[in-house]
């Protein structure tokens, strides 16, 4: 890539309103050029920057995983210039995509291990990204226990829903679905914060198991001493964090916490090296 | 103008000794010649660092913003003027104030002192109203009314308008005969001419905000220059964004503006952005008879409508 | 190392012999203030003003700089794909810069050039340009270079270094790079043995005149976390107005932002120097702002240079010494004052 600030041209395949109040849109790209897609080739836990021209950029992380293969998907929340231009454009229309950033999930440490996925709102993308790349075929025997716990404000702030209760139907991983509050007498699943779910539901801790976190900052703040209460030391706790970004390689400067460089150092942190940062996130 | 130092200082450690102020915020020296900070002591011992000199050309009001505490604030004239407009448009309490008042003397603009030399000023002091300004091979004596700076030599409101405390004899405040003359001047000129002006004024601007930050009058949460939702200006080294940062900022001060020169204090490049301000303020004076910050009952005339406004177009 | 003498009479018509193959960067006086900028066609560098103002950065990282453009308009080819911006790398001449503006470069392309990604516009500007320094020979008061790894009469980065004597300058060449420029410059005529040691009075006389001494040999051995919770960051950034002034100026200084621009149908993606200064720098889509506090900006820009630079590239410090933020700081916030409390600092057990 000798242009890092280069986008891939790519062309909108699918836009799928994500949630019930419509403020989260899931976007399907094709790469323009084959070899684009050879190239861009990303793990999960990556993000990626979204490029529309004459608008500018936004970092989202990748909602699908490198199994998927002919196309990538995100999962936008709509909140300023950026996201407001793509939230209205058209199945069709072309824009671009520079990526992937970031370091992903430590899949060589996840061997053979049993993995806990944390998850809260819309920051489920890229753990979309790894239970579909867990438990595709090729990948699942190279994994322990896999247990998910995910959970929105209400049902119809759940993204991915259908996949959701499809996942809960399969026996090689445990689905523990939340909500907030919910007064559907039909609904299923749980009702209760992450952070309680994960303390009800969440296996404990041993050496050969690790928890991923990816949520809003509220919701770290209280899964942190859950999981911490089920034995999960530092360096089992995998957390993803977001930072402003503009250039996504490490150059502008200003994505920094002390030394660590969000988009190139990170998003992916143990709970270990963050304690080790200056807490300016 | 030692012994302006000795009263502030004097006053300063009273203020924190009788716990009627928690903070007091004036100056202390600087590291290099010529340099002072804006500097809030806390502690009796730091009192003693407060000083006052000819250099002393910010606006510390700019440092009262929306500050909770109690507060001993140093301000000559202009300083007082803002600390006004500050009570007038709530972003402090009057209650909150102990005013040391400075009759200001005037001060001066260091890089035109160092013009004066062909190396580097190495040490400056000052007796009374004479400057001695030193470098590694001259010494130099001047007058300070020789070497005001721009807004010093204009300025009619030399002794602070409100205060608790005077450090010094009230001064005599001058009188101007023709004080809108630079402005005048620009106003003279045909549209080309103005226009290669104000190009030429803002050539080397860096968009530093320098000047911005330095006005006691921005304090807007979220600067226009800022805005994203819509982009009113854009950020690059455009000419246009350039002018239209600096002539909409100085709309921004009109009628509020008191001419204490601390945005061409705080530009690293000199430019001469009172020029701009100027205009309004002449504006202000003969539209409205408006002079900013004189009367602490009283919004500025663009923040007030009374049915007998004196502008025909909206009637 | 080959010492050239450069006659003062011959100086003028070098630059022009060199202005047919390289574009020339030179300090002009702009206004009242010197700065470095590109030499138009009869313009001559202005040897007197090399201390600028603003730094050299500019000539391989302007301060606005066009990326990537493209049309919006749909009936045309290409559309909404984004194609790099055309610009001239042809071979360029930075005359006149200090010493620490060279070595501030070289520690610029740490950022710019990683094993990761390589920053192709400052890179190919970079590979482009062949900097002619001009030693320093009466520090200025500002000047605290041989505290923070250069000094007045340094080569790290650059081509040739030229000592300015009365009817001389005596160069020093350095790279392939720098023969290469007084070649086409046509100044050859080798100097003599009694000029070279002229070169080395003048050097030691120079180093000797700093005499701000900066304390930077404990900043390794601190804790950052300590550095980062210490208490004196309130006192140091009270007076901190939070312009851009320090970043703008700064030779190592490199935070940019990005910035869509439209015309009509043409667009372009721009970027232009921003600062860690504005609370904009950090402030994330959902209001949140991790830095949202000045004194934790003003702590930032301290850290940053001083230990999170020094921890990460262990180049020492990303501070060069130039004093160009103690002179333009409106406030006069003293980094040289900075660096020696950070380096004392013991926290309280």
């Amino acid at each position: 890539m000798d242009n890092p600030y280069m986008p891939y041209p790519v062309r909108i395949a699918d836009i799928e309103v994500a949630t019930e109040d419509r403020s989260l849109k899931t976007f399907t790209f094709t790469f323009l050029k084959p070899e684009d897609e050879a190239a861009f080739n990303h793990k999960a836990g990556q993000f990626a920057m979204l490029s529309i021209p004459g608008k500018g950029e936004i970092p989202i992380g990748i909602a699908s995983s490198p199994t998927e293969k002919g196309f990538v998907k995100f999962t936008v929340f709509r909140t300023g210039v950026v996201t407001t231009a793509l939230h209205n454009m058209a199945v069709g229309d072309i824009m671009g995509i520079r990526g992937p950033m970031g370091n992903w999930y430590p899949w060589d440490t996840l061997k053979g291990k049993n993995v806990v996925i944390i998850g809260g709102g819309f920051a489920f993308t890229t753990l979309r990204a790894s239970i579909v790349y867990m438990l595709d075929p090729a990948n699942r025997a190279n994994f322990g226990n896999i247990d998910v716990v995910y959970g929105a404000r209400s049902p119809g702030m759940l993204l991915y829903r259908d996949e959701l209760f499809e996942w809960e139907k399969r026996d090689d991983i445990n689905m523990h679905i939340t909500v907030d509050g919910c007064d559907d007498p039909a609904w299923a699943y749980n009702v209760g914060f992450v952070p309680t779910i994960v303390e009800q539901k969440a296996p404990r801790a041993d050496k050969d198991t690790f928890a991923i976190v990816c949520g809003p900052p509220i919701m770290i703040k209280f899964t942190q001493p859950a999981l911490q209460s089920l034995g999960y030391g530092e360096n089992q706790i995998i957390m993803s964090l977001e930072n402003r970004m503009k250039c996504g390689i490490g150059m502008c400067g200003r994505c920094n916490i002390g030394k660590e460089l969000v988009c190139k150092d990170g998003p992916v942190f143990t709970l270990a090296a963050l304690n080790q940062t200056p807490r300016e996130y | 103008m030692e012994s302006y130092t000795e009263q502030i200082r004097t006053l300063a450690v009273d203020l924190l000794k009788s716990g009627k102020v928690d903070v007091v915020i004036g100056y202390r020296r600087g590291t290099v010649p010529m340099a002072t900070v804006p500097f809030m002591a806390r502690t009796q011992k730091q009192a003693q660092e407060l000083i006052w000199d000819s250099h002393c050309t910010l606006n510390l009001a700019n440092y009262l913003t929306n500050r909770q505490d109690k507060i001993g604030i140093v301000a000559k004239g202009c300083d007082s003027r803002n600390i006004v407009n500050h009570i007038v448009e709530n972003k402090i309490k009057r209650e909150q104030l102990h005013i040391i008042g400075v009759p200001c003397k005037g001060m001066v603009n260091p890089k035109e002192l160092q013009a004066l030399f062909k190396d580097e000023i190495t040490s400056f002091s000052e007796s009374a109203d004479t400057l001695t300004i030193a470098s590694a091979h001259a010494e130099v004596k001047v007058e300070r009314e020789d070497h005001l700076r721009g807004n010093c030599a204009l300025c009619t409101h030399r002794n602070p308008v409100i205060y608790d405390d005077l450090v010094g004899e009230l001064v005599t405040e001058p009188v101007l005969d023709d004080p809108f003359k630079d402005v005048n001047a620009i106003e003279a000129m045909d549209t080309d001419t103005k226009w290669n002006y104000f190009d030429d004024l803002l050539k080397g601007c860096i968009r530093c905000y320098a000047c911005r930050n330095a006005c006691p009058l921005c304090y807007c949460p979220t600067c226009f220059v800022d805005e994203s939702n819509p982009q009113w200006v854009g950020k690059g080294q455009n000419d246009t964004d350039i002018k239209t940062f600096h002539l909409l900022r100085a709309f921004h001060c009109a009628g509020r503006c008191t001419d204490c020169g601390a945005c061409e204090a705080a530009c690293p490049m000199d430019i001469h952005v009172r020029a701009f301000t100027r205009k309004l303020i002449k504006d202000s004076k003969e539209l409205f008879g408006w002079e900013a910050g004189l009367d602490i009952s009283k919004r500025p005339p663009l923040d007030t409508f009374a049915p007998d406004d004196p502008n025909d177009f909206i009637k | 190392m080959k010492v050239i003498k450069i006659d003062k009479n011959q100086w003028t018509q070098g630059m022009d012999n060199a202005r047919e193959h390289y574009q020339l960067f030179g300090p002009v006086k702009i206004k009242e203030n010197y700065c470095f900028a590109p030499l138009e066609r009869d313009q001559q560098p202005d040897m007197t003003g090399v201390d600028t103002v603003l730094s050299p950065k500019s000539a391989l990282f302007p301060q606005t700089e066009k990326l990537l453009t493209t049309t919006l308009d749909v009936s045309k080819q290409g559309h909404h794909i984004m194609e790099r911006a055309s610009a001239d790398y042809s071979p360029r001449a930075v005359i006149g810069i200090r010493p620490f503006d060279a070595l501030a470069i070289e520690l610029v392309k740490l950022n710019f050039d990683t094993k990761d990604y390589r920053d192709p516009y400052w890179c190919d500007a970079h590979d482009a340009t062949t900097f002619i320094g001009l030693a320093v020979n009466t520090p200025s008061l500002f000047d605290f270079s041989t505290s923070m790894g250069s000094g007045p009469f340094d080569e790290k980065g650059l081509d040739v270094l030229l000592v300015d004597t009365p009817a001389a300058y005596l160069a020093k060449v350095i790279t392939e790079k720098g023969r290469a420029f007084m070649a086409t410059a046509g100044f050859d005529q080798e100097a003599a043995p009694g000029e070279i040691q002229q070169m080395e009075d003048l050097k030691k006389a120079a180093e000797q005149a700093i005499t701000t001494q900066v304390d930077t040999d404990n900043l390794r051995g601190k804790s950052l976390l300590d550095l980062h919770q210490a208490p004196f960051w309130e006192d140091i950034a009270f007076s901190c107005i939070n312009c851009g002034t320090c970043t703008f100026v700064c030779p190592t200084c490199w935070c940019f932002d990005l910035q869509d621009e439209t015309k009509g149908n043409n667009s372009t993606r721009f970027r232009n120097w921003d600062t860690c200064m504005s609370p904009l720098f950090t402030l994330h889509g959902s209001g949140h702002n991790p830095r949202g506090e000045k004194t934790q900006r003003v702590r930032q820009r301290f850290m940053h240079k001083l230990k999170y630079f020094l921890d990460k590239y262990d180049r020492g410090t990303m501070c060069v010494g130039c004093g160009r933020c103690v002179k333009s700081c409106p406030v006069n916030i003293d980094i040289r004052e900075v660096c020696n409390v950070m380096n004392a600092y013991e926290p309280q057990k």
